[in-house]
């Protein structure tokens, strides 16, 4: 039987500073998500959630603590294997988007399968396909400045999408969106879940709770309370 | 009720069951858990009070949704008189407030984890207002009430994130 825990943490502990001038930014963590799952984590800045999700996706070191990722341990793999592994297995979204500015939409959403080798027309047709599940196929040769925050949010969920993921990470996603854009972002987690990505989104912006099975609060580096919401099956409602 | 039932009076006259279907709309999802009967009791009591007149419909037999209903003089001005009016409906923070003080000061309960149960409320029905905005088939309008709605859940949260902030200090 496979583990169906795509994401699990074990003590996990991120630590900066020293003495008095100690900051535990995450704090001895236990965390489990299972495939399938979308899961908020919430709280004020500051709180350690935007820390937490740099372990989880292998772009920081913990101080203390295990990560693993379908089964695999990776915060004590080496930086070249992290790197082939965050192309490979995880998607990352930012609030800011980082899109490249002088590639279209089409060519950010292809960039990270060319990188990792693809041939160049089996690339572009899965970032055309990509585009068009996001809304966005009539936009394809479009520059990012050409598009609305909204928009370029949605580019950038098509790119994390490229490389079929385990997992999609999310930074604040909506934090730089308006109310209209927001909702756009919001039917595509939506969407998302309703097709069985596993998704981990740390806001501040409590609508995500619209989309979330499951909403964790974070206080000082750790979790102060765990809501599986009413109507939901653990695991997804598919 | 009865001023939203008088200015949508003003337009036209109409049967009851018309009022009901453009309230229903207007509310969009909101207006699924309106009461059916409500608005025939409503206009039932502006008869009363001389703000419209029913008539019965030829042709259709009479019952209170087939009636056609009109705004008299008394009603029209009624409903200036509303549009003019500044109301704002205000929230009252003040009961729960006063719950944290008294269950902390009697020793009775910890305020933080009363506040964690009341955030988990208020997410939930954030979480159903903000589902329900999220149906491709909302109309604009009406899903600008679900906004409002979420909004000011918005605005509940933060408030009692501030609230954990300052009872989590004192413990």
């Amino acid at each position: 039987m496979t583990d169906p825990t795509v994401l699990r943490t074990r003590g996990l502990t991120r630590r900066y500073g020293r003495d008095s001038g100690l900051v535990r930014a995450v704090d001895d963590v236990d965390l489990d998500v299972p495939a399938g799952q979308t899961l908020a984590v919430m709280g004020p800045s500051g709180c350690g959630k935007s820390t937490l999700l740099h372990l989880l996706g292998g772009l920081q070191r913990p101080t203390a603590g295990e990560v693993w990722l379908a089964g695999n341990r990776i915060d004590t793999m080496s930086e070249r294997a992290l790197a082939r592994l965050r192309r490979d297995s995880l998607g990352f979204v930012f609030q800011s988007f980082h899109l490249m500015d002088e590639l279209t939409a089409v060519e950010n959403v292809e960039l990270a399968a060319l990188l990792a080798g693809r041939p160049p027309r089996r690339a572009r047709q899965r970032a055309l396909h990509l585009l068009d599940r996001v809304g966005l196929a009539d936009r394809a040769t479009h520059l990012p400045s050409a598009l609305s925050g909204g928009q370029r949010q949605r580019v950038a969920i098509a790119r994390a999408l490229s490389n079929e993921p385990q997992v999609v990470l999310a930074d604040e996603p909506t934090g730089n969106l308006d109310s209209a854009a927001t909702l756009e972002v919001l039917r595509l987690f939506e969407d998302l879940r309703a097709a069985g990505q596993t998704l981990v989104v740390v806001t501040h912006d409590a609508r995500i709770a619209a989309v979330a099975d499951r909403v964790v609060a974070m206080r000082d580096g750790a979790f102060a309370d765990d809501t599986r919401l009413a109507g939901t099956v653990y695991g997804g409602r598919r | 009720m009865q001023d939203v039932v008088l200015a949508m009076l003003a337009k036209e006259p109409a049967h009851g069951y018309d009022l009901r279907t453009r309230l229903r709309a207007a509310l969009g999802p909101l207006g699924e858990a309106m009461n059916a009967g409500q608005i025939y009791v409503t206009l039932g009591r502006l008869a009363r009070a001389g703000l419209v007149t029913a008539e019965r419909s030829a042709g259709l037999p009479d019952r209170p949704d087939r009636r056609v209903h009109t705004l008299t003089p008394a009603g029209q001005q009624r409903v200036t008189a509303w549009l003019t009016e500044v109301s704002w409906p205000k929230p009252d923070l003040t009961e729960f407030h006063l719950k944290l003080v008294s269950a902390a000061a009697a020793g009775l309960a910890d305020p933080v984890a009363l506040v964690d149960t009341q955030r988990r409320e208020v997410l939930r029905r954030l979480r159903d207002a903000q589902r329900a905005a999220l149906d491709r088939s909302v109309d604009p309008v009406a899903g600008l009430l679900l906004e409002g709605v979420v909004l000011r859940l918005r605005a509940d949260l933060d408030w009692l994130e501030a609230c954990e902030r300052v009872w989590t200090r004192r413990d």
